[in-house]
């Protein structure tokens, strides 16, 4: 059932090799009584076969919207998504079919988004029903024997339900039932947020190790800026629809040069007390509404250093150096702050 | 005695009990705490620890039934709360201990103006008109970072982050001698979190108000507190100044919270966690309720809850290793590689 796994050889590398997603000039638009909100606002980020994609962000940033355009669980306003090369924008209902036994998404909520009257079998082996993936039970039901496995769920839970078990242990189902089509690319939304700390460090690692073992490519949302460095190779930085900064998760973090992930890095309240109270850049206000944004770079009514010219002209994403995408007038490092 | 005259709030051997379908749930089980004039603490712990129970507890608002407070004491101001009256109660709930909960989006009423729901508070503790409270309110509204101006405007007219300070005025309006604030931030993004965070601090240094911080967050409790209690399986395992259990955390469960967290200044692959979960609250283990997970566990551990011990002055471990053998000797502070820097 393993997928073909060209280019293990690819990893870490997305400048040269053909990446196994793309999204170009990508627009969702929602219409509400108040006109249209910029959810996603011509966002173009490539991921490369085997990376894992960290995407943060906070409350209304669209992050959320994006990974469900990415993989086609909405449909985009305007642009493109590709995967191997291949628009999925324009699929029909059959290709929109295979297209899903190689995509998947695990969700937020593993409280919500389980069906409470099947058990963990039925849901586990859902996908391989509804995709036919085997012609009888028998086969079904070893494969989803070995999804438990790999997922860390002992085989005596089989039969229970939902409502019978903690976070962590819906949360494997969430994993095991986007395996369970063996796909090459996994959207994680959220995927521990609302774990405890010890579960949500268990779901972590079990994530990291079957990217090991099966090479996913993952894109890993989170609002969570520890977890997100902690698992991603590049992480992307969106504010209010739009991308703003996108670099090597090491780089991001110790060379932010967007004050607003400048101000997101100095937020996050570390573990510490030796470091923790000093150099915190406090934010005014809140995150405005992605409703009939502003023209002007998204973050002026809110940024420490913006000019005139923020308020008129939009900045749009450039290399500033290496792998490091910026979408900035006057970026940190140029005595902008 | 003498230490009830220090102390405002002394908990002793608390057990606060819930009785459900499924069995009697202990959700506190014989816990120790007090907290001086002035200092911050942070209760720490995971879902169904029995931070919030406790919490409730000091309120005098458990719900009975199906809960009830089985055993212990607790004095607030050298009082027994348990003793006091409904009437009593009632004067303290608000008046001399407030309480912020965690989620602003549903602790306000949504048809009271801001301005009013604060001088509802101040009308019931404090002899005043109607007009003074309603200047009171807005004064508070001032001291909280929103704008006066903004008093007459209703709940949903205002963000999470501007909600949870509403919250916060109402809580302080009658300069309490006791805060709780139970998740204050949790339900908020991260730069609102760090405002409110800011906020919190500048009024602890105003009011020097006695506040027990309730999170499970060790990053959030490490911006606030000055000292820390880590709560398991409704007792208290380890409690310290809030630089000692940082820099050398004891206890082998304080210890995996810790190394459950991503470390911002290394690159690891996997983290280092706790196996397992915690024990079922209608059967907890015999001894210590860490053991079944424990990486320590020995035979001693299921023979009788281990005891407090004062590993070092004002840190106090609960933990059997802490007894006799030379406690500490397996150096976690190297584990954690917190030496750095």
């Amino acid at each position: 059932m393993a997928p073909q796994r060209s280019a293990g050889k690819h990893m870490g590398n997305p400048t040269t090799a053909p990446p196994l997603v793309e999204t170009r000039g990508l627009k969702k638009y929602f219409s509400t009584p108040q006109g249209p909100l910029h959810a996603v606002d011509n966002v173009n980020i490539t991921i490369a076969r085997g990376e894992t994609l960290g995407l943060v962000g906070e409350s209304g940033c669209g992050k959320s919207t994006l990974g469900r355009v990415v993989i086609r669980l909405l449909n985009p306003t305007a642009g493109s998504v590709f995967l191997d090369g291949h628009d999925i924008v324009n699929y029909g209902k059959e290709e929109l079919r295979s297209f899903r036994r190689r995509a998947q998404m695990v969700f937020q909520d593993p409280y919500s988004s389980l069906n409470p009257r099947l058990s963990v079998e039925q849901l586990i082996s859902e996908p391989l029903r509804i995709h036919k993936v085997f012609p009888n039970e028998r086969e079904t039901s070893a494969r989803v024997k070995k999804l438990m496995d790999t997922v860390g769920l002992a085989q005596r839970l089989a039969t229970s339900f939902p409502h019978e078990l903690d976070g962590g242990r819906r949360q494997r189902i969430g994993v095991a039932r986007a395996l369970a089509l063996g796909p090459e690319f996994i959207v994680l939304d959220e995927p521990v947020s609302a774990l405890d700390v010890c579960v949500q460090a268990q779901i972590l690692n079990l994530l990291h190790d079957l990217k090991d073992e099966f090479q996913y490519t993952y894109l890993f949302i989170t609002h969570d800026l520890s977890v997100v460095r902690h698992i991603s190779n590049r992480i992307v930085v969106m504010y209010l629809g739009k991308v703003i900064e996108l670099a090597d998760h090491l780089e991001l973090f110790e060379n932010p040069q967007h004050p607003y992930t400048r101000a997101l890095l100095s937020a996050i309240p570390v573990p510490r007390v030796d470091i923790a109270r000093k150099g915190r850049i406090i934010l005014e206000g809140d995150v405005p509404s992605p409703v009939n944004p502003p023209a002007g770079c998204r973050f002026y009514g809110r940024c420490p250093s913006r000019q005139d010219i923020c308020a008129v002209n939009a900045p749009e994403l450039e290399e500033i150096s290496p792998d490091h995408f910026l979408a900035c007038h006057f970026p940190v490092s140029t005595g902008g702050n | 005695m003498d230490q009830q005259r220090e102390h405002i709030l002394d908990i002793r051997d608390l057990r606060v009990q819930y009785h459900t379908d499924t069995g009697l749930v202990k959700a506190v089980e014989g816990l120790n705490l007090s907290l001086a004039r002035g200092e911050t603490l942070g209760l720490v712990g995971e879902t169904g620890a029995g931070k919030t129970t406790t919490a409730l507890a000091i309120m005098q608002l458990i719900a009975s039934p199906p809960g009830r407070i089985a055993g212990g004491s607790i004095f607030f101001e050298g009082e027994d709360m348990l003793a006091k009256s409904e009437e009593e109660k009632r004067h303290i709930r608000g008046g001399k201990i407030a309480m912020i909960f965690q989620d602003p989006m549903t602790s306000l009423n949504p048809v009271l103006s801001v301005q009013e729901q604060i001088a509802e508070m101040i009308r019931l503790h404090q002899k005043v008109t109607d007009k003074e409270a309603l200047e009171k309110a807005r004064d508070m509204l001032g001291l909280v970072g929103l704008r006066p101006e903004r008093g007459p405007d209703y709940p949903h007219q205002f963000s999470g982050g501007m909600k949870q300070r509403v919250v916060i005025a109402i809580a302080l309006a009658c300069s309490p001698r006791l805060l709780i604030a139970d998740e204050p931030t949790t339900a908020l993004d991260v730069t609102i979190q760090a405002q409110i965070l800011e906020l919190m601090q500048q009024l602890k240094q105003h009011f020097n108000t006695a506040t027990i911080l309730i999170s499970h967050d060790l990053g959030v409790v490490a911006q606030l507190c000055d000292s820390v209690a880590i709560m398991y399986a409704g007792r208290i395992l380890e409690k310290a100044d809030a630089k000692s259990l940082y820099a050398n955390p004891q206890h082998p469960y304080t210890q995996g919270l810790f190394n459950s967290i991503p470390d911002m200044t290394k690159n690891v692959t996997r983290l280092n966690t706790i196996a397992g979960l915690p024990p079922d609250p209608t059967e907890l283990p015999p001894g210590c309720c860490f053991a079944p997970r424990c990486a320590h566990a020995s035979g001693a551990c299921s023979e009788g809850s281990p005891r407090m011990v004062e590993y070092k002055p004002g840190h106090f471990v609960a933990c059997s290793r802490m007894n006799g053998n030379g406690g500490g000797a397996l150096g976690p502070a190297e584990e954690r590689g917190q030496a750095h820097g």
